[in-house]
């Protein structure tokens, strides 16, 4: 096994399982090598993930923190890159750096009431949030999660969906854009559902991360139900190329995303996110 | 580097010979100004035959042309189309290569060792460059080892402008034209009907070491002088000035101010002034596979965020417009830059004003939506 030089130079680990969790998006769960300890990461890290000799892109950490055994990162097929990690068998080497970026703010969030916003593959960099919630139920107050994706088929996470919403004092609500008859829940945007949610507006941390769009109409409700900016938190997105900084490619404004983000506290990016193609 | 405090000292034009020589024979390649193509560039130079002397440049927005000096100056030229960049972070550079058997994979090493560079006529602004540069691929924990390597192993021979270009503004910069520290020797040229001599200031303890061989004599308060008055002529004779001041929130706050949709109309989104900027240090990666996928490797080769795909995430890129791309640009010169690694991002070097095609001139630009003069309009 190598040990990387140079912080551009991927180690290996062998793929140990599959998860398919929708028609096009797969959880891989890497091992870590005979010996060896998985690194520790923070919720809402993540890896920049490398198909051999077709390319690398940042993927969020997916799995649970306190797993020092597996490492899981959860994908969805768009194009060239992720469909060649998608493709990976078991066994078979998975390319990371890693892990990079400024986590979710759960240090800062104790004792307060928690809510998580997620739209589609957003939900994903949430999931580590969700096992540290529940693994210390007891250092937070009130926890909720406001899921939206566009049909009950893109829903992640099926079963742990269904087993969170059974955890008392977790509030789960799930919500599409579009649905047949046989769905049950929700239809509509995530916003729909904040009036359905108890927590103390004074008094909470959001967490959000899904499409630009939904960012910026949650901000919105939430800033209108008497939060301040310093109370939400979103993770962003922009092409990356090194994730050290030095790149250049994922600049929005003054903050490299790699380094700075992907979590901001809102007032930090507010402005930005208002005005188009930053 | 250290400074190694030593009293400046003076050597006759050919021992500038001598001292490439004797870099050379220290194992150096020694880069210098050359002429090509109509142009003064920088590359591997063989003596000081193959400095431009005699040769001058004049440079305008969206001009740069060489022209013959009535003497017989070394360095009687500015800056050129290009940087020193090019030999500390080249445009193409492979980070590795690997091979795969079955499910291991191995890396391979490069072997070749490193290429030792003396820069010969290294200007203020350009080690303000190399500075700047530094910061971005020497963060802590993140070192770029082959940088650091390149870095190391440079020796530095800096020039102290005797002439400001048409395009130059590092007097408003505060980055020249006098070069001030980081350099194991700077000169100055010291050229009149009857003399042709270099002022020698020394900066470390490589330059003290590779002076010992060079015949000199200690400079008089006479050399010091008129070193001195070259300096403020130069500084007073800047093409361009940018007024700083406060420029920085301007530019930040004024993202939709009209003025980027004007110059967006004469820009052609050409990437030429991130190309020949010293400072601009974007990268993109490439990962390819030979045919049968068992060997890899992974190249690094400039980016700019003039380019489409720079911004691209799936779905289309984010900054699609040329005004976009011109605004991250300018704003993330002069106003980013300063919030992310504590300077500008620009040195007052003028290149991108000389080699935009289109003449766009960031000092204008600047001065125009980020200066004390002008009002914000539209500030939304
Ligand atoms: C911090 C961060 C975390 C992410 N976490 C996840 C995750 O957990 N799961 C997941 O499925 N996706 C995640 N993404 C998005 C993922 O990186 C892109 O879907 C992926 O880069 C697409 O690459 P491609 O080659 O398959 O697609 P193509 O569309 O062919 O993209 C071509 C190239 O553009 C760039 N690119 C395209 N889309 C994106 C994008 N959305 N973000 C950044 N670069 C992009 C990449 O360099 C890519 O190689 C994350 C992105 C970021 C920035
Ligand atoms: S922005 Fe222009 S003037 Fe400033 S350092 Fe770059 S090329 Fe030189
Ligand atoms: S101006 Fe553009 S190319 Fe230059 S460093 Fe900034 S983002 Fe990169
Ligand atoms: S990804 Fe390269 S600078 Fe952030």
């Amino acid at each position: 096994m190598n040990t990387p030089l140079d912080p551009m130079m991927p180690r290996f680990l062998p793929l140990q399982r599959r998860i398919r969790e929708t028609a096009d998006v797969l959880s891989l769960v890497a091992e870590p090598l005979e010996g060896e300890e998985m690194p520790t990461f923070l919720p809402g890290q993540f890896n920049m993930l490398y198909a051999f000799g077709v390319g690398e892109v940042p993927i969020s950490i997916s799995g649970d923190p306190q797993e020092r055994g597996h490492l899981v990162h959860t994908i969805r097929d768009v194009g060239a890159v992720s469909h060649a990690l998608l493709q990976l068998k078991r066994n078979e080497p998975l390319g990371i750096r890693g892990p990079f970026g400024k986590p979710w703010p759960l240090d800062q969030a104790r004792g307060a009431d928690i809510l998580l916003i997620a739209g589609g593959i957003g939900l994903a960099p949430l999931r580590p949030v969700i096992y540290h919630l529940l693994a210390q139920r007891e250092s937070y107050g009130r926890i909720a999660l406001l899921y939206g994706a566009r049909n009950p088929a893109d829903l992640l996470y099926h079963k742990e969906l269904e087993r969170w919403r059974r955890v008392p004092d977790f509030q789960v609500r799930v919500t599409v854009d579009h649905a047949g008859r046989e769905w049950l829940g929700d239809v509509g945007v995530v916003t729909r559902l904040l009036p359905k949610i108890r927590l103390d507006p004074a008094d909470t941390v959001v967490m959000l991360c899904g499409p630009e769009i939904m960012i910026r109409f949650s901000t919105l409700a939430l800033l209108d139900m008497g939060m301040s900016t310093k109370q939400l938190y979103v993770s962003m997105e922009r092409n990356m190329k090194c994730a050290i900084g030095s790149c250049g490619h994922c600049q929005f404004g003054p903050h490299f995303i790699c380094k700075d983000g992907p979590v901001f506290r809102y007032d930090r990016v507010e402005a930005l996110l208002k005005q188009d193609e930053i | 580097m250290e400074t190694v405090p030593k009293a400046p000292v003076v050597i006759a034009e050919k021992a500038l010979h001598t001292l490439v020589c004797e870099l050379q024979s220290a194992g150096y390649r020694v880069i210098g100004p050359t002429l090509r193509d109509q142009a003064i560039i920088y590359d591997e130079i063989d003596s000081v035959a193959d400095l431009p002397q005699g040769w001058t440049d004049e440079q305008q927005p969206g001009s740069y042309r060489v022209a013959k000096r009535p003497d017989m100056a070394l360095f009687g030229y500015t800056v050129g189309p290009h940087s020193w960049k090019k030999f500390l972070h080249p445009p193409r550079l492979r980070l590795w290569q690997a091979s795969r058997t079955g499910n291991e994979v191995s890396f391979s090493h490069d072997e070749t060792p490193s290429q030792k560079y003396a820069f010969l006529g290294v200007r203020s602004c350009e080690l303000h460059a190399i500075a700047i540069q530094d910061q971005v691929f020497l963060q802590a924990g993140h070192e770029d080892v082959g940088y650091r390597q390149r870095r190391d192993d440079s020796f530095i021979i800096a020039l102290n402008c005797s002439e400001a270009g048409g395009t130059c503004f590092c007097a408003s910069m505060k980055t020249g034209p006098q070069a001030t520290n980081s350099f194991d020797l700077a000169l100055t040229e010291l050229l009149s009907e009857d003399r042709h001599e270099f002022l020698v200031e020394i900066g470390s303890q490589a330059g003290a070491d590779l002076m010992h061989g060079i015949a000199s004599r200690e400079a008089s308060a006479g050399d010091l002088e008129t070193a001195e008055k070259l300096l403020a002529q130069t500084a007073a004779n800047m093409g361009r000035h940018l007024d700083t001041q406060g420029l920085k929130e301007r530019l930040q706050e004024n993202p939709e101010h009209r003025r980027w949709d004007e110059v967006a109309a004469r820009c052609l989104s050409c990437s030429n002034c991130t190309l020949v900027c010293p400072t601009c240090f974007c990268t993109s990666v490439e990962d390819t596979a030979d045919l049968a996928g068992d060997t890899a490797e992974r190249w690094r080769r400039w980016d700019s965020c003039f380019n489409g795909e720079f911004s691209y995430i799936h779905g289309g890129s984010v900054r699609s417009s040329t005004k976009s791309r011109y605004r991250q640009w300018l704003t993330h010169k002069l106003a980013h830059w300063v919030d992310q690694f504590g300077s500008s991002g620009c040195v007052g070097c003028g290149r991108c004003i000389s080699w935009c095609p289109t003449g766009i001139d960031i000092t204008e630009e600047a001065a125009a939506i980020g200066s004390a003069a002008s009002p914000p309009e539209d500030a939304s």
